[in-house]
């Protein structure tokens, strides 16, 4: 936007709504004191309430319904339902399903991770072509080269390519995509058989080809021309990670690790030291600080303290990120030999320590190398696929249980939680990634992670607030992902408008 | 004399763009372009409760290619996911297109409109002077001038998962909430060809024939059922017992009986499945009572709902007579 208000004369608001290039409705307000950010507001402007419609429902709906919360990582909200189901109906997926759960959540990962690059991100570093949608734009910070720049701008193009076959890679075992329909308690509906495994390996080789020879590259090539990037954007320093894409059948080892990383040490986590607050968003206070497995969605849309209607979920009280940071760094920590090689390997190219993971390109760096990571462990989980074996065990939804599934969406921690009785939900609750990221400011007025990486951010042209969106997209916000979100409006003391 | 966008893309060649989209930077392309895409009404693409499920699907179309589509086929104004422009630039956008192009511009609505509230539970931007623009304003203040309304998937066209029980924001349809025709492309999400296709349509020849729902025939004419690659074996009794298994998926909870939609021909994701080809049931994601009357998802459909058995011969039987 740039609409702007002066509180001092020093002292200028700067309001972007809408935020574009993100999925979902998501408003951010930055104050800038002598060009720098000194406060940050992240308000999430749209409240769907399915935690309350998913009431009363056959709990195994709840794999279909909850995959619409987000079209963009619908795979993930599909792989937290099925696990959360699992547990709650007391079944483990066969070999097979275990695999090809992991093959269409991985297809999905690819996808998300090169959109968000080349059709979310990039354009905030890329110049785009003069003509619409790539106008009208911010103007005034584009630099790369005019070659390296026409180069991605092409790229743009491929990348719309390859993510749609992306895809058509996840619809072989899915059925469909966005919004898949094969997973089920007890595994996935859908057989492993040879033609499908080919088919599979085949677009997932050319994906391959595109990750090693242009997506990485063309991160390195926008970090080498905007290196004070990585000391832009700090954040909080704690991650979360609840781990993805098992590697066992007892939800023990998985590809990218469970863990967290507190006050500069790493720990296991333990998910009942989750906790979310509801001081600064639009619920009813009286449902503050409870752990999921007991949370409420009690909406209070004309609370006056509110300014989201994101909750703020925190792990042991504390804020944490969550995402393709929080996962590799927490792996890296606890020994992951290839995520310990891949980060080293780009550490040593621009000479930085595991700090400068801590920024906008740290962000980025992570997501393109997790991406590699990913696409090639997943050629090892289709050679690991036994044609005319079983994918899916029979299930029965008991009378009365408790459910929870822990998963990892693109933009990082995700989970699910059930009580179910009488055969139906009683309580369904849901932690996206974007909760975490996005979250205000929690009971104890900590900032959460977004606000706080946009302290410092230098702001140079207040109407072309260049760091301020690079900032907030590094996460990958993904605001339809956050269940609990509304608007509300801040009074300003006086303003005029930019534009 | 302008070159009008017909002409550019015969210059170019139908099909394939012709040129990279870096070639934009040589200006005499870049004039071309213009030109071309000036000949095309401006499209205005809202989300409200969505969850963008449409629009992504709408980035795997295949023939068109997405790029073709947002360079030839639509001059796409505002788009909250793809557009370069936020905030104060996007709003602009928005109005230059709405006083510019009165009776000209295409609307189009993702996402269900929830109206409890005053519509506070979706805010999709803020005016000038820093009030919040929900969702409900803008469709109400688009809709009469636009030359066309398309509501896209589910939640646009009937309310969908939003306006599931008990419906906690008051979400509902674009045609609830504008009162004026509007073309409904429903799907959880929409299949991209039905989209594109229903663009093309409006924009070539004006609205297609509409079903009592809204939904263009072509698209949603036919019965999932009775097109279904699993109709001769519910016709023999032969059914699938557990998910996974091989069979007629009825009894498992499939709702292709009551639901209408051309997946059974035109898959997904450039032809590679589609949900009964998973052997998964389908849920009845096109049809105005989802989510609420097509499930539980995994519940057989009601006896009333059960189609009558066709006596049909299997291939094998028709060749030998």
């Amino acid at each position: 936007m740039a609409e702007m208000s002066v509180k001092t004369k020093e002292k200028k608001k700067i309001i972007i709504d809408p935020l574009t290039r993100i999925e979902g409705h998501l408003k951010i307000e930055v104050e800038v004191e002598n060009g720098v950010v000194v406060d940050a507001h992240s308000t999430g402007t749209m409240f769907r309430g399915f935690e309350i419609i998913l009431q009363g429902r056959d709990p195994r709906d709840a794999q279909h319904l909850t995959q619409r919360i987000c079209g963009v990582c619908p795979a993930s909200h599909a792989m937290a339902a099925s696990k959360n189901l699992d547990n709650a109906l007391g079944v483990t997926p066969p070999i097979n399903g275990r695999i090809m759960r992991n093959l269409v959540l991985g297809a999905n990962y690819l996808q998300s991770h090169i959109l968000h690059f080349y059709h979310l991100a990039a354009l905030d570093f890329v110049k785009g072509p003069d003509a619409a949608p790539f106008i009208p734009r911010y103007e005034g910070d584009y630099r790369l080269p005019e070659k390296v720049n026409a180069a991605c701008v092409d790229h743009y193009l491929k990348a719309l390519d390859i993510r749609k076959k992306c895809h058509e890679m996840l619809a072989i075992f899915g059925g469909k995509m966005p919004c898949h329909i094969s997973f089920c308690p007890g595994g996935i509906t859908e057989s492993a058989d040879s033609d499908k495994i080919t088919n599979f390996m085949w677009r997932l080789k050319e994906i391959q080809a595109f990750i090693n020879d242009v997506y990485i590259p063309d991160v390195i090539a926008v970090a080498e021309t905007y290196p004070d990037y990585f000391s832009i954007g700090v954040g909080c320093k704690n991650l979360v990670s609840f781990g993805v894409f098992d590697l066992d059948q007892k939800d023990d080892k998985k590809l990218l690790h469970r863990g967290v990383y507190t006050d500069g040490k790493a720990a296991s986590l333990d998910p009942d030291k989750i906790t979310e607050y509801v001081k600064n968003s639009w619920f009813e206070d009286s449902t503050d600080g409870l752990n999921p497995k007991f949370g409420e969605t009690k909406p209070a849309p004309r609370k006056k303290a509110g300014y989201s209607f994101l909750k703020s979920p925190r792990y042991d009280k504390k804020v944490h990120e969550a995402g393709p940071l929080s996962r590799m760094a927490v792996s890296y920590l606890t020994g992951e030999s290839t995520v310990k090689k891949l980060v080293d390997g780009v550490l040593s190219h621009f000479k930085a320590n595991i700090t400068a993971l801590f920024s906008v390109l740290g962000r980025h760096a992570a997501r393109a190398l997790e991406c590699k990571f990913v696409a090639d462990s997943m050629v090892d989980w289709l050679t690991q696929l036994k044609p005319e074996e079983p994918t899916c065990v029979p299930s029965s939804v008991p009378n009365r249980s408790t459910g929870i599934g822990l998963t990892e969406a693109p933009r990082g921690a995700l989970g699910h939680w059930v009580s179910i009785e009488n055969q139906k939900v009683a309580r369904y609750q849901v932690i996206t990634p974007t909760n975490w990221n996005a979250s205000p400011r929690d009971s104890m007025g900590q900032m959460g992670p977004i606000e706080q990486a946009l302290l410092g951010a230098p702001v140079k042209d207040p109407e072309n607030p260049f760091s301020v969106i690079r900032v907030v997209r590094s996460f990958d916000p993904c605001l339809a992902c956050s269940v609990h979100v509304m608007n509300t409006k801040k009074k300003l003391l006086a303003k005029y408008r930019v534009a | 004399m302008p070159i009008t966008r017909r002409d550019f893309l015969k210059h170019c060649g139908a099909g394939t763009l012709g040129i990279a989209l870096s070639q934009f930077y040589l200006p005499e392309v870049l004039k071309i372009f213009e030109a071309a895409a000036a000949g095309e009404p401006p499209v205005l693409w809202l989300q409200g409760q969505s969850c963008t499920g449409c629009s992504v699907s709408l980035l795997n179309t295949v023939h068109p290619s997405i790029a073709d589509v947002l360079l030839k086929v639509i001059s796409v104004k505002f788009h909250p996911t793809v557009m370069a422009a936020q905030g104060d630039l996007a709003i602009s956008a928005i109005e230059k297109t709405y006083k510019e192009n009165a009776g000209k511009y295409i609307l189009i609505v993702e996402g269900s409109i929830p109206i409890k509230d005053g519509g506070i539970h979706c805010t999709v931007g803020e005016t000038h002077d820093g009030k919040p623009i929900t969702i409900l304003d803008w469709a109400k203040k688009l809709a009469p001038k636009a030359a066309a309304i398309v509501a896209v998937g589910t939640c646009a066209a009937y309310g969908g998962i939003p306006g599931g029980a008990p419906n906690p924001t008051g979400a509902k349809s674009v045609k609830e909430v504008t009162g004026k025709t509007v073309l409904n492309l429903p799907g959880c999400p929409a299949h991209p060809d039905w989209i594109v296709g229903s663009l093309v349509h409006v924009l070539r020849f004006g609205l297609p024939a509409l079903d009592e729902h809204g939904r263009p025939k072509m698209f949603y004419g036919k019965n999932i059922h009775e097109n279904c690659q699993n109709y001769f074996h519910y016709n023999n009794d032969t059914y699938a017992e557990n998910l996974s298994d091989e069979g007629c998926l009825i009894n498992l909870g499939c709702k292709g009986p009551q639901t209408y939609a051309d997946c059974p021909k035109r898959h997904w994701n450039n032809g590679v499945n589609w949900c009964i080809g998973a052997k998964a049931p389908c849920i009845g994601c096109t049809q105005p009572e989802f989510p609420d009357g097509t499930s539980p998802m995994y519940a057989a459909i009601q006896d009333e709902l059960r189609p009558k058995k066709v006596k049909i011969n299997s291939l094998e039987n028709t060749l030998v007579g």
